[in-house]
């Protein structure tokens, strides 16, 4: 695989292309016909907000999905992968941005995972012990081959990861965010590893939210947006700023910070709050945020900065250490979720369908879920008064349904979004938290879902969202609170610009201040 | 909505016969009854009598009452395989209660009327669905193992309570006022076996639970999705408990009507009648992973379990057929309901199914 007889940087030569690529899932369009090239032994970079289709595209070229439409050309002739061992055989690897290891078995296990190398008696586990040191020593990771997995720092397993994918001797090897758990250092030596692999005539698709990381790296720039490509560029021609303004766009309208009304006392008052993992270390680090009564509050911050686990620990679904969380001038940092829900404070969780939908049940009786109480009566629930109530939020949170009797299969991402939304507004809450709000929904429904909680802060409900997308803090959020590991970095009100929110986020450093 | 509709309107044409295998799909349990019914009552003269229908609902009813505590588990996405040995221990309870309790520091023997053991016997019921409940719902032990562990120790202690004999006198006396036991298994009312009105008391009561009362929700969202139950207030732990419990009190009156009909508790009353309970849930249309099913399929489905076996000792099969037979019925069942379930996701993937193939062929 690695002995190519063509020229080791010839320009042009496109190993692997994807013409006119469509992916949709029932009414989401992750991609909208997508074109471009991979060239040999040089690394092209995939820019774009969460939501972009980066991953999806990934996923595409790897063989882990097929696409609607469009087709797949490698090497001059258009294929199609079944599945991504097909792709694998091929020559194509992938790194996955979820890493996706089995934590019980060993390093040399994970790596060698399902094409062991076979010997006489069996699997010849001298030899992939062996290629495992090898690898290891490449990384300048000094892990031994037999350790498992789950004893590995995440940083660790995902060095295991690249392992994996390096051990397969691809030609085109894709990386969905390979840094985001790593050290430093460890980013150098990725880096090296990289050099080589591109020495080798290798390809790489790389893909990274450290925007100015990549930079280092990459020899092609592809900007993705809401499932189109954008721009492209070489690496060359372009700088930081111009990733950022393809990336984030000027032309949608995400709503404007609601004004004309005097906002209240403070709803909820987060004091000196840390939130520790399994293992003890803080992910969220000594923290405190006010918020008033109809004001909204955006979060940013990068994968990893500690927003979902502040707004979970603050919504009762994790626990968390020290400090108080005033709701009004109660505490209720000890309450159940239920309490806290019947006190006004209500999550809603940043993964829909595993922590916001229950897919057996209909439309209506997931709105309805987090307020029953509303509609029981003595121990019987009310047809009637569940249906009023229904209807009310299916009007509100303007929700495209057939009904209440709908299946919640049968809405489009966004109109789920809105089930979960509509379902945690109907408690009457003081104070929502929203974990990314917009995540896996279109641009429209996105307005629409800004739009409700503009109208709800109106009204007098506090509101505080979170959001990896630089463009979303700076639509109806009165103040952008930016979070990098673990702690408040900036503050911002709504007059900021994105490369400063970026910047305080750890993004990308503001080039001229 | 378009992608829910667009399938059914893509093939109009056969849309009648479409709805017609639909029917059949979402009815199969009723109309697996009634094809049960018909071939029997024609392979068999004595199969189609009024008799004999209320003779199989009694025997019946044991397994429904077992069935219905088991789907409200299973609608949480749990499993109870202790029921069969609850309902032993429950009847050996019931006889050693009705033996007369002596208390030798009082130098007295109580003689507990039947309404008293009735009471007392479904408080132990209860009281080994606890112990699986907060074992599951606290202790994040696999409702599986739970189960399995409380199954050995219900059968352990009511052998124990025997030494492995049978209690045989659970008539009463009439001096001692603890007659009647005998009502439960062998009165009518109406001409109906009084074991089939428990049956039909017991499921009008889940109906009404599931149906009509915030509990019976919670029950549908934790097995649904617990996550998400619990981020909506939802009290996970203690919906989880509680079904344990009612299974467990199923499983005592079960036992109670099981020892009442046969006159004797035996220890080893009602061995793997669990897996006959959990056929019947599955056999109704229940997944069980969680979230779907309700008490009319449970019921039906304990009938065509209850009928066909029936109907194969009427008509002298031999019962190792028999068995060999309700076991095709129940992997046809589970065959069934995935074909149900999995019919939504297939939907939606149909329409990037075609493309790949496409380009292979190019290929």
């Amino acid at each position: 695989m690695t002995e190519m007889s063509v020229p080791k940087t010839e320009l042009g030569a496109a190993v692997l292309s994807a013409r006119n690529v469509a992916k949709s899932y029932g009414n989401i369009h992750a991609l909208k016909g997508v074109n471009f090239d991979i060239h040999k032994g040089q690394v092209t970079t995939l820019f774009g907000e969460n939501g972009a289709g980066k991953s999806t595209l990934m996923k595409v070229l790897s063989g882990i999905i097929q696409p609607t439409s469009g087709e797949i050309i490698l090497d001059g002739a258009p294929v199609s992968f079944s599945s991504s061992t097909d792709a694998r055989d091929r020559g194509i690897s992938i790194i996955h941005q979820e890493l996706s290891l089995a934590p019980n078995l060993s390093v040399r296990d994970n790596i060698f995972m399902g094409r062991e190398l076979r010997n006489a008696t069996g699997v010849d586990f001298a030899e992939e012990a062996r290629q495992t040191r090898i690898l290891m020593e490449e990384l300048e990771e000094d892990i031994d081959p037999m350790t498992p997995v789950e004893d590995l720092r995440l940083g660790q397993q995902q060095i295991v990861e690249i392992a994996r994918a390096l051990s397969v001797d691809s030609r085109i090897l894709i990386m969905d965010e390979p840094t985001s758990a790593l050290s430093a250092s460890e980013v150098e030596v990725l880096f090296k590893v990289i050099r080589d692999l591109k020495a080798r005539g290798v390809s790489i698709v790389y893909i990274s939210h450290h925007l100015e990381e990549a930079l280092q790296i990459t020899d092609h720039a592809v900007v993705l947006r809401d499932g189109e490509m954008t721009a492209y560029a070489k690496r060359k021609d372009i700088d930081l700023e111009w990733i950022v303004r393809n990336m984030v766009g000027e032309n949608f309208d995400l709503g404007s910070p609601p004004t004309g009304y005097e906002m209240g006392a403070p709803a909820l008052s987060i004091e000196n709050v840390s939130v520790p993992d399994a293992s003890g270390v803080d992910l969220v680090r000594d923290l405190s945020l006010s918020v008033r009564a109809g004001e909204i509050v955006c979060i940013y911050g990068l994968m990893g900065a500690g927003r979902t686990e502040l707004l979970e620990a603050v919504g009762g679904r994790i626990a968390l250490t020290g400090g108080r969380v005033m709701l009004g001038d109660r505490d209720v940092a000890k309450l159940r979720i239920a309490d806290r829900i019947k006190e006004g404070l209500v999550l809603v969780p940043e993964d829909r369908q595993r922590d916001g939908l229950v897919q057996t049940m209909s439309v209506g009786q997931n709105l309805s879920l987090a307020s029953i109480g509303n509609f029981t009566k003595r121990f019987f629930t009310s047809s009637a008064d569940e249906l009023a109530i229904v209807d009310e939020s299916i009007a509100r949170v303007h929700i495209k349904t057939d009904g209440g009797a709908a299946p919640i299969g049968s809405l489009s991402g966004g109109n789920q979004q809105k089930v979960v939304i509509g379902k945690m507004l109907a408690t009457n809450p003081r104070v929502v938290l929203l974990d990314e709000p917009s995540r896996g929904i279109d641009v429209g429904a996105k307005a629409e879902v800004f739009k409700l909680l503009a109208e709800r802060a109106r009204e007098g409900l506090a509101v505080i969202y979170s959001t990896s997308e630089v463009g979303e803090c700076l639509s109806v959020a009165h103040r952008i609170i930016v979070m990098r590991r673990g702690r408040i970095s900036a503050e911002f009100s709504s007059d900021v610009t994105k490369e400063r929110i970026m910047a305080a986020s750890g993004e990308a450093v503001a080039a001229d201040h | 909505m378009s992608d829910t509709t667009s399938p059914a309107t893509g093939n109009s044409r056969s849309k009648g016969s479409f709805n017609l295998a639909l029917l059949l799909l979402e009815g199969r349990a009723f109309f697996a009854l009634i094809a049960i019914i018909v071939v029997f009552s024609i392979l068999s003269p004595f199969y189609f009598s009024v008799n004999n229908f209320l003779i199989m609902s009694s025997q019946v009813a044991i397994f429904g009452l077992l069935a219905i505590g088991m789907l409200l588990v299973i609608l949480t996405g749990g499993i109870d395989l202790s029921v069969g040995s609850t309902l032993g221990l429950a009847g050996v309870f019931a006889g050693f209660l009705m033996q007369g309790v002596s208390l030798e520091i009082f130098g007295v023997i109580l003689y507990p009327s039947v309404w008293v053991v009735v009471v007392l016997t479904c408080l132990l019921g209860a009281f080994v669905g606890l112990v699986n409940g907060v074992l599951i719902a606290f202790f994040k032990v696999p409702a599986f193992v739970a189960t399995l562990g409380v199954l050995y120790v219900a059968r352990g202690v009511a052998l124990l309570m025997t030494n492995g004999l049978t209690y045989n006198k659970l008539e009463g006396r009439p001096e001692l006022g603890n007659t009647g036991f005998d009502w439960l298994g062998f009165n009518r009312l109406f001409n109906v076996p009084i074991s089939v009105l428990i049956l039909a008391a017991v499921a009008i009561l889940a109906m009404v639970l599931l149906r009509r009362t915030a509990f019976g929700r919670w029950v549908y969202a934790t097995g649904g999705n617990a996550r998400a139950a619990e981020l909506s207030g939802v009290p996970v732990k203690f919906t989880t408990i509680t079904v344990y419990v009612l299974s467990g009190i199923c499983a005592a009156i079960a036992g109670l009507v099981l020892s009442s009909q046969l006159t004797s508790a035996g220890p080893t009353a009602g061995t793997t009648y669990e897996l006959t309970a959990i056929a019947a849930v599955v056999v109704g249309g229940a997944a069980l992973t969680g979230g779907r099913g309700n008490v009319r399929g449970t019921l039906l489905g304990a009938f065509v379990i209850g009928f066909l076996s029936n109907g194969l000792v009427i008509i002298g099969v031999s019962s190792y057929w028999q068995t060999v037979f309700t076991g095709a019925v129940i992997v046809l069942a589970v065959l069934l309901n995935s074909i149900q379930y999995n019919k939504g996701p297939k939907k939606a993937e149909t329409p990037a199914k075609p493309t790949s193939p496409q380009p292979e062929s190019k290929a």
